[in-house]
């Protein structure tokens, strides 16, 4: 990576190669030097099915994160999808259990709810003129209350088919085929669709957008309807692995997604952000919970950690945003 | 016909939220009407089945005793449970039952209650420095005790073992760890190797339980301060949960009891919520009729395995 070069030039080449190091790859080379702290301090950290159960472990928080890269490319943030995930879900096992429908009907009922608690809050967003982080701070309050009226506080059993998905099909645990594919697929939408690239239009200025004839509003609502969509099978995932759907269910995980999403590169203000940074933000909090058990450190600390290892990654992103300017 | 069934399943989602916030919105109000006495129950949350078991307890009293009990739900903030004993005391409750959200917290929550003479009855956590009518509560460290033995009982009395703690900093939580370390001091051959927090949450449990599985793969049980997070590592634990990994509970949840009679869960330790939230509101009716009660009121736990599961399945 770093290639020497003739005397004088050396230390802004040096310079110039650390910085477009860490604009590629910032997050990557951290959730590396993450890696290779725990595979020192402990025997138990590189072992394949430990790898394999990080990857469970962050399946949830990474397709819950790539909704969340929409919201965030498009300059806006969504607060509401941990409640959103657990109304979803929950919605999913009531049809099951509690109404009778057939099972195959509880994925399609979750994956509804969670598109219309999206559009919902896009709606808000688009024509309400409300600011995206108030809009969703109410669906999350909203959510949130509807999950409990629905489950009446209790869990509720959910259907088969929701139970696949936190399963294994062939030996392979099914949450890492759906974190696969619907990386693959949010990655396909923002940056080979005319809706994606109008995406980084809105986040980037809103006014240009709207003057280059995008219809802003359109877009919005897509984004939190898409967000939502991806909460409800980020909450079936977790519903699934537990064969429950539980009503406290995903409460704080919006924190973890927005942390997964800005370790991994975007940036707050918009318009900028990829799915493969979110997907390494999103094992960069995985790889940190997992170590901080296998190293059995005291729950007082990892809370600690857990905070300086996100003001860490976004400090780096700071650094990077200044190298770029140059 | 695919679209219809579509369209049918959103319409019922739809009319079942519609129908949902519909009947919240007219939960409230309605006791004006009567002439009975209004009690006040101020939870720390509704959204953990044991809370609901303890206002189901207490309605049912309530109902039997001709008591108006209006329920609040301070959603584990201990700012919202002082603002809503507040309320109930201008909206002219009679008596204040309050399972705190924070046991310190909660004395400077029942204060104005105690000055207006209002009784004010704990239930589950005690209220400290404050001097409450009387305390409902299940003894935890007691409880943390019997878990170590009926875990002791099902490894054979040696191996090692982990620990699940719940939310850090709560009295639950500290309680039964202490009840359990104490407990389990007695068995020399036994060895905590890990002791990890799991929030009280199933998923959390699951994660934590297979993440200590890694780096102790030779461990014969788990002890989990709840039910929900117990359940987590039968989840983590798959066919090995009961078989030859033993795990033991707290609470005696539906879900958990279910378990031990499924042979995953070990054993669990039952309080007996529906019932501490029935003596609260008796001992309530008691105080409001002018009778004298004792300042605490302990309703015992129990130690459920497979040989007794049946007795406390509903």
């Amino acid at each position: 990576m770093t290639t020497t070069t003739a005397a004088p030039a050396k230390q802004r080449s040096v310079r110039s190669a650390l910085g477009s190091l860490l604009s590629g790859n910032g997050a990557l080379v951290g959730l590396l030097v993450l890696c290779l702290a725990l595979y020192i301090a402990t025997p138990a950290f590189l072992t394949g099915p430990n790898l394999v159960n990080i990857g469970i472990q962050a399946s949830t928080i990474a397709v819950l994160a790539f909704g969340m890269t929409f919201v965030i490319v498009a300059g806006g943030i969504d607060l509401s999808v941990g409640s959103v995930a657990a109304l979803s879900a929950m919605g999913s096992a009531w049809i099951f259990t509690s109404a009778g429908l057939p099972g195959w009907m509880s994925i399609v009922a979750g994956l509804a709810t969670g598109a219309l608690a999206g559009a919902v809050s896009g709606l808000g967003v688009a024509f309400g003129r409300l600011p995206s982080f108030i809009a969703t701070l109410a669906m999350l309050s909203v959510a949130r209350g509807l999950t409990l009226v629905l489950s009446d506080g209790r869990p509720i059993a959910t259907s088969p088919e929701v139970s696949f998905l936190g399963s294994r099909l062939g030996g392979v645990p099914v949450p890492i085929l759906v974190l696969v594919v619907t990386g693959v697929i949010a990655s396909f939408v923002l940056n080979r669709t005319v809706v994606g690239r109008e995406m980084y239009a809105v986040g980037g200025n809103v006014e240009a957008a709207r003057l280059s004839g995008i219809r802003v509003r359109k877009v919005l609502v897509t984004v939190f309807a898409l967000a939502g969509v991806y909460a409800a099978l980020a909450g079936m995932l977790l519903a699934g692995r537990l064969n429950s759907a539980q009503p406290q269910a995903a409460s704080g995980y919006e924190l973890d997604a927005i942390a997964a999403v800005v370790i991994g590169g975007a940036s707050l203000a918009g318009g900028v952000g990829k799915v493969s940074g979110t997907l390494i933000g999103a094992l960069v909090l995985a790889v940190i919970r997992n170590g901080l058990n296998l190293l059995n450190v005291s729950s007082f600390w990892q809370q600690v950690v857990i905070g300086l290892v996100i003001a860490i990654a976004v400090g780096i992103d700071v650094l990077r945003r200044k190298n770029t300017r140059h | 016909m695919k679209f219809s069934i579509t369209t049918k399943v959103v319409t019922s989602v739809v009319t079942s939220l519609v129908l949902a916030t519909t009947l919240t919105a007219c939960n409230r109000g309605g006791d004006a009407a009567s002439g009975q006495q209004s009690v006040t129950l101020s939870l720390s949350t509704l959204s953990n089945p044991f809370f609901v078991d303890v206002r189901d307890g207490a309605q049912d009293a309530a109902d039997e005793l001709g008591l108006t009990l209006d329920v609040v739900d301070a959603q584990n903030d201990t700012a919202t449970q002082a603002d809503q004993v507040a309320n109930a005391i201008t909206g002219g409750a009679a008596g204040v039952i309050i399972n705190a959200v924070d046991s310190d917290a909660a004395g400077a929550a029942v204060a104005p209650a105690l000055s207006d003479d209002l009784p004010v009855i704990g239930v589950d956590r005690a209220v400290n420095d404050a001097d409450i009518t009387s305390l409902v509560s299940s003894d935890n460290v007691a409880g943390g005790k019997q878990a170590a033995d009926a875990l002791a009982a099902a490894i054979g009395e040696k191996g090692k073992v982990i620990v699940l703690q719940g939310v850090a900093g709560t009295s639950a939580s500290r309680d039964r760890g202490q009840g359990f370390a104490e407990g389990i001091a007695a068995y020399p051959d036994i060895e905590v190797v890990a002791t990890q927090t799991a929030n009280f949450d199933r998923a959390e449990g699951l994660d934590v339980a297979t993440n200590l599985l890694q780096s102790n793969p030779d461990v014969v049980g788990v002890f989990a301060e709840n039910d929900e997070m117990a359940l987590g590592a039968v989840q983590a634990l798959g066919d090995r949960a009961g078989s030859d990994v033993f795990v033991v509970g707290f609470d005696g949840t539906d879900d958990g009891l279910a378990a031990v009679e499924a042979g995953t869960l070990a054993a669990t330790i039952a309080q007996q919520p529906t019932e501490l939230g029935k003596q609260a509101v008796q001992l309530m009716k008691q105080v409001l009729d002018g009778e004298q009660v004792a300042k605490d009121t302990p309703v015992p736990v129990q130690t459920v395995t497979e040989d007794n599961v049946t007795d406390f399945l509903q």
